[in-house]
């Protein structure tokens, strides 16, 4: 999350916790590690570790070195217990940085919270409907955290929304900085989708009354604080099934050492315990068991930098699994404003005299398509004319579904008196309301005319733009019809780089709209979306996403509104946006502050990233393996069999140097990964194929070779040390 | 022609004649056994049977009655067989031989109802033909049928979607695989070894011509009978000691060749029916190219082991021959051990405990993979699909998706049950042999000290907790120590991993098949077989690279 502080520099409570990670690092600090020492000295407590079983046997065989240095003190059994102590640290020293990142978003945000004073409507909650102006109501003030769900209260300018809640009267402006991070006000208002105010943001104007949806020490910020510091991180499904895999693969270890020393008995080579717990310890996968709840930490934490919140870790796991993607057009695939592009006369009629029409109508027109009119006719033929002062406008209207100029016309002033000013009429709308209105007015269309005007509409919507027909009427004559405007829907840029993107990550695009189907297929094809849901009522989105889950398949989608509720609960990765109503948010599973519906293509490469880390680093792990028992086997037993030294390849110094290398090495590649499992393996879209190719020569074969370089190194430094 | 090339070439004909054989039959045999085990229709012997024993064929059991009856089956084989070799002295038929011990009847009942087949005793020294033929050999084909029951049953748990955990109905498989499939393919085997020069008759006494010209009296028996069922389902209990080293057994390198192909026909066919039954033959290649890679290089390592005969005695003597068949040469007991210890069958044609070290360190190396390459009949498809839920499991991740095979998501309960059955095996074959080296009575059945004495012990607990059934020689396990420890590790290592694979099976049914998009790891491409046969190696080999550093390692590097 960008919380930014300048923003707010009235409060300096938002100062960054020391040592906070901010900005988001790509590598570690000395800052940082220094700050997260005493919360990782504090996890090194068994009743806290053994929730890693792999880590919790390396504190215990690092009891039990410790011990045994202590009873026969020597140069090897210290080094081996400082190690093995280090190994359990850098273990927690990584869960504990990962946190530190949000715990400073965890103190930020606690800012926010201080105590306010609410101004509660003094009614019985059940009296209280919207449109019965119940700002007039009396009110009491009350401590915000007593507020409960269902009390109204009323919150004017300058003052702290004291819950989260509905606005169920008036329109606001609110600084929301506090949670979101964006310093430009956003509009809240009451009904349609824009409705949700949060608890700690700030009316800027106006004043707006609020049903309070949440109650104190359950409100989104509550949630988002203990979702930054992970006080309520659970494990994840695989997170808990890789973490079995991890457990039965330490008790093998411990198995096959635990029996070897019967087997070294026999051999006539009996083992110190120190140099057993040594091997157990580089054997049993540490390197994935110390970075395991790291690696989840920081996946959580790149969506929180996105200003993305996730309600669970699960949904970030299924976002990686998602198949099906669905994105709202309006908004997300297209700009929410359509642009006008042509003008199409029907015959008889000049270009120029349907665009100055349409520009006439569209001058007042403050919505963008007007706007978009205004500039295009401009453009083209230079016009300048303004509106003149006595023009009526005609404004949209649901039941019309037209809007439009009507212009006195120009006559000599001796002719009439007021009260019959011939009128020149200019509609613009949708291609039936305006024939409707022709023929109120007594127009005939004739079977050719009718077929041109078809024609025109159909070859607009064929190209994915929505038909503006306009027409005129000059007083009590019959209407005409002077041809249709191009609206297009512009698609944003970059779109169908996207979702190339999400086809190479074998994610299928639905586009949803209420458009007709044509003009959806169209701007499908020019967005390069896979599939499309035209005229989609909620159920239809609904449908469509049981219709998927059904045949096995994992949807996400993205929306705001109350009606998208259903929908975003159904979905496995639901992303409601910030702007939308408290409904969508608490049916989704994650909310995006920025409210962006894009935004979900990066949350699905959050979700992959995760997983890929995880086993990037698992198959590193157990790849290590090999060279620690190139390097510690002949070190156990060259004294009795000689010819083990072939085995030796690495040419280490001593048997100690040996052993004791490759616990070094086995700890300090903790230290070296921590980075890597907080940034993520690097990510780019693309087959399941490649991917795996690719990750196996880098982690697998990677991980096979790197400890016998690394080993060898540390061996020649360690060789050094005196009396080992 | 050279004379230096000729046992090559040799070698190398050999094992091509097989594969040509292999592959002939593979997809005609791979595909009836899939129609064995989906057809509906019963033939008139099985529905008789099922009314003996009063079952309903075509109900489908959930995993839990699956597992019921095939514990109970093996329960109730376990002690007939035991009260048979018990009572032996009054049964009819029985030559002459008294009956076993509790220790060595507990040891030899376990061991061929869980198809391992270990024999402490020698075959034609202590069991007479009624035992042979309704006790040992009535097991060899019940046993091997059992095995076969749970591969398929798991392999249903992957093919079938969203069922309350049916995966099929166990009477019938057990049934089907025996009449249908073990049955007549050992009816035509035992006339191609009786073709071969393996006898077949009743007689207590066969007269033997010996290469001098005297008359020698061995004991006569149901021998190619016999031996047909004991490679084809890979279980390799020897009607005489010598097993297929013994003339009568395996007379000439044509039989040596027959039976070499019979106990690796169904475990390399499975994978064949497995592509079938999930509706993707190219699952099935995947499979079939893991197991046959890793049983090339085995394969190759160990004939080159033999043929270059490394170690004092054979650099002294001029070849690797103690212990070996002349009639079989180098390469034909070479691949003699490769198949029956990469098969699970235990069947001998040379002694182990002869190989070259390097040699003796592979075959017992085949057998501490798990048995999966090819492995057992249904119990070495069962073990790498295991494997492969391991393998898609760490690298699937790596594709940034949460691990499905086959359609099937790999969740926490997989998991723990996958992870049980990887860790059973390895902690039986470490414990029993531990125990067994630092023990009184296990140290008295060594016949060696040192490295190869190790060996010894870890070959018999690798060969019972995988029920394979060979023995290294040289260890004596006719004692009640050796007798009941391996008893636990054979019954142990049978039925602990088929109750798990059960469990995994019915797991799987209930699942939804999630589809396949190009985003979903691919698990027939040569990188993912690659991968599979990595697994193997690394994740179960890094297991036992301690001990065998200190047994076979350790004998080859001096």
């Amino acid at each position: 999350m960008t919380i930014d502080t300048r923003n707010v520099p009235d409060t300096p409570t938002r100062e960054p916790a020391p040592g906070g990670a901010r900005p988001a690092p790509r590598a570690l600090t000395r800052a940082q590690l220094r700050s997260a020492l005493p919360g990782a000295l504090r996890k090194l407590d068994p009743r806290v570790l053994y929730t890693s079983p792999v880590m919790f046997v390396v504190e215990v065989g690092a009891v039990v070195t410790t011990v045994l240095a202590i009873v026969e003190p020597g140069v090897f059994a210290w080094w081996i217990a400082v190690w093995l102590w280090a190994t359990v640290l850098f273990a927690t020293l990584a869960e504990s940085v990962a946190e530190s990142r949000g715990k400073a978003q965890a103190s930020t945000l606690r800012a926010t919270q201080k105590q306010t004073t609410a101004r509660k409507v003094d009614a019985p909650q059940d009296t209280l409907t919207s449109g019965t102006r119940l700002d007039r109501l009396p009110t009491v003030e009350v401590p915000s955290s007593t507020l409960q769900v269902g009390d109204v209260v009323v919150v004017a300018a300058g003052e702290t929304v004291p819950g989260d809640g509905d606005v169920i009267e008036g329109v606001a402006s609110i600084d929301e900085s506090a949670v979101t991070g964006e310093s430009a006000p956003v509009i809240r208002e009451s009904g349609g989708d824009r409705s949700a105010v949060t608890g700690g943001t700030v009316v800027l104007s106006d004043q707006v009354v609020v049903r309070i949806t949440a109650p104190a020490g359950a409100t989104f910020v509550d949630r988002m604080i203990a979702l930054v510091e992970g006080s309520e991180r659970q494990k994840t499904p695989n997170e808990i099934a890789l973490n079995i895999l991890l457990t039965s693969l330490t008790v093998v270890f411990l198995l096959a050492v635990a029996t070897l020393q019967p087997f070294a008995i026999y051999s006539g080579a009996r083992q110190d315990l120190l140099v057993l717990v040594a091997l157990l310890v580089c054997l049993i996968p540490t390197t994935i068991g110390a970075l395991l709840s790291a690696i989840g930490i920081a996946g959580m934490d790149r969506l929180v930098q996105r200003n993305v919140l996730a309600m669970s870790g699960r949904a970030v796991e299924a976002a990686g699994d998602v198949d099906v993607l669905l994105l709202d057009k309006t908004g997300t695939i297209t700009y929410g404003n359509r642009r006008a592009t042509e003008v199409l006369p029907v015959t008889e009629v000049t270009p120029r005299e349907l665009a100055e029409s349409a520009r006439l109508a569209s001058l007042a027109d403050e919505t963008p398509e007007g706007r978009s009119i205004v500039e295009l006719v401009d453009g083209t033929y230079g016009t300048a004319e303004e509106l003149p002062l006595d023009a009526a406008l005609v404004p949209f209207t649901a039941q019309t579904r037209m809007s439009g100029v009507d212009l006195p016309l120009t006559r000599s002033s001796e002719a009439g008196g007021a009260g019959n000013t011939e009128m020149h009429r200019i509609r613009k709308g949708a291609g039936s309301a305006i024939r409707r209105w022709a023929q109120s007015t007594g127009t005939y269309l004739s079977e050719a005319e009718t077929a041109e005007l078809d024609a025109h509409i159909d070859a607009v919507s064929r190209m994915g733009g929505t038909p503006l027909v306009v027409g005129e009427q000059l007083g009590e004559h019959p209407a005409r019809i002077l041809g249709v405007v191009r609206l297009k829907d512009v698609v944003k840029e970059g779109m169908r780089e996207r979702f190339d993107a999400l086809r190479a990550m074998s994610i299928r695009s639905v586009m949803v709209t209420g458009d007709n189907a044509v003009t959806a297929q169209a701007i499908a094809a020019e967005a390069g979306v896979d599939d499309v849901l035209a005229e989609a009522t909620p159920e239809d989105k609904l449908a469509l996403i049981k219709r998927e889950q059904e045949g096995g398949k994992l949807v996400a989608m993205a929306g705001d509104g109350t009606n998208d509720a259903p929908a975003l609960a159904q979905s496995d990765v639901g992303v409601a946006m910030n702007t939308g109503t408290s409904a969508a948010k608490e049916a989704g599973n994650m909310v995006d502050l920025d409210s962006d519906p894009t935004k979900l293509i990066e949350i699905v490469e959050i979700g992959k990233q995760l997983l890929i880390t995880r086993g990037a680093l698992t198959t590193f792990s157990v790849a290590n393996d090999v060279a620690k028992y190139f390097a510690i086997l002949p070190a156990m037993f060259m004294t009795v069999f000689p010819q083990l030294e072939v085995l030796n390849i690495m040419r280490l110094a001593s048997p100690g140097s040996a052993i004791l290398s490759a616990v070094i090495f086995n700890a300090l590649i903790i230290l070296a990964l921590i980075p890597l499992s907080l940034r993520g393996v690097r990510y780019r879209p693309a087959s399941a194929s490649s991917l795996l190719q690719r990750n196996l020569l880098v982690y697998g074969l990677g991980g096979l070779v790197a400890p016998f370089i690394g080993i060898k190194l540390i061996d020649l430094v360690v060789s050094l040390i005196p009396g080992l | 022609m050279t004379a230096v090339s000729t046992p090559v070439l040799a070698a190398v004909a050999q094992a091509l004649v097989l594969v040509a054989l292999l592959a002939a039959v593979h997809a005609p045999l791979g595909a009836y056994m899939a129609r064995v085990y989906s057809s509906p229709r019963h033939l008139r012997a099985e529905r008789l049977w099922y009314r003996v024993v009063r079952v309903d064929p075509d109900a489908e059991q959930r995993w839990t009655t699956y597992l019921m009856s095939l514990l109970g089956f093996s329960l109730v084989s376990v002690l007939v067989l035991y009260g048979m070799l018990r009572l032996q002295q009054h049964l009819p038929w029985n030559l002459g031989f008294t009956g076993f011990d509790p220790a060595g009847a507990w040891n030899t009942a376990v061991s061929f109802t869980t198809n391992t087949n270990w024999q402490w005793y020698s075959g034609e020294a202590a069991a007479g033909h009624l035992v042979q033929m309704a006790g040992l050999a009535v097991q060899n084909f019940v046993s091997a049928s059992v095995g076969m029951a749970a591969a398929i049953a798991l392999v249903r748990g992957f093919a079938r979607s969203g069922t309350d955990a049916r995966i099929g109905n166990f009477w019938s498989d057990l049934t089907r695989g025996v009449t249908r499939i073990l049955l007549p393919l050992s009816l035509v085997a035992a006339v191609l070894l009786m073709a071969g020069g393996v006898i077949q008759n009743l007689d207590p006494h066969t007269a033997l011509t010996t290469v001098e010209g005297a008359t020698q009296q061995s004991l006569g028996g149901p021998v190619a009978s016999q031996e047909a069922i004991k490679e084809l389902g890979t279980n390799g209990g020897g009607f005489f000691n010598a097993n297929s080293g013994h003339p009568l057994e395996n007379p000439t390198p044509f039989t040596n060749l027959v039976e070499i192909f019979l106990l690796l026909l169904v475990p390399f066919t499975l994978p064949r029916t497995f592509g079938i039954l999930v509706g993707d033959k190219r699952q099935g290649w995947a499979v079939l190219g893991v197991t046959a890679g890793l049983f090339t290089a085995s394969l190759a390592l160990t004939t080159w082991a033999e043929m270059a005969g490394p170690g004092a005695a054979p650099q002294a003597a001029g070849a690797a021959m103690e212990g070996k068949e002349t009639r079989f040469g180098l390469a034909g007991s070479a691949l003699f051990a490769v198949a029956t210890t990469a098969t699970s069958t235990g069947a001998v044609n040379a002694s182990h405990d002869s190989l070259t070290a390097p040699g003796g360190g592979l075959v017992l190396f085949n057998m501490l993979l798990g048995e999966v390459a090819p492995g057992g009949v249904g119990a070495g498809l069962y073990g790498m699909l295991v494997l492969a839920v391991v393998a898609v499991f760490i690298a699937g991740l790596m594709v940034g998706r949460t691990p499905e095979y086959l359609g099937k998501k790999i969740g926490r309960r997989e998991m723990t049950l996958v992870a049980l059955y990887v860790l059973t095996t390895p902690a039986l074959v470490l414990v029993g042999t531990a125990a067994a080296v630092v023990a009184r009575p296990g140290l008295a059945g060594l016949q060696e000290s040192g490295p190869h004495g190790l060996s010894e012990v870890l070959y018999a607990y690798a060969s019972a907790a995988n029920n394979n059934g060979s023995a290294f020689g040289g260890l004596t396990s006719g004692t009640p120590f050796y007798e009941v420890t391996q008893g636990i590790a054979m019954l142990a290592g049978r039925f602990v991993p088929i109750a798990l694979v059960l469990a995994l099976a019915g797991c799987l049914a209930r699942q939804a098949v999630v589809p396949a998009t190009s985003g979903t790891l691919p698990t027939h491409r040569p990188l993912f077989a690659g991968l599979l046969a990595t697994v193997a190696i690394i994740v179960v080999g890094l297991t036992f690279i301690p001990v065998l550093s200190l047994g076979p390692v350790v004998e080859s590097l001096s």
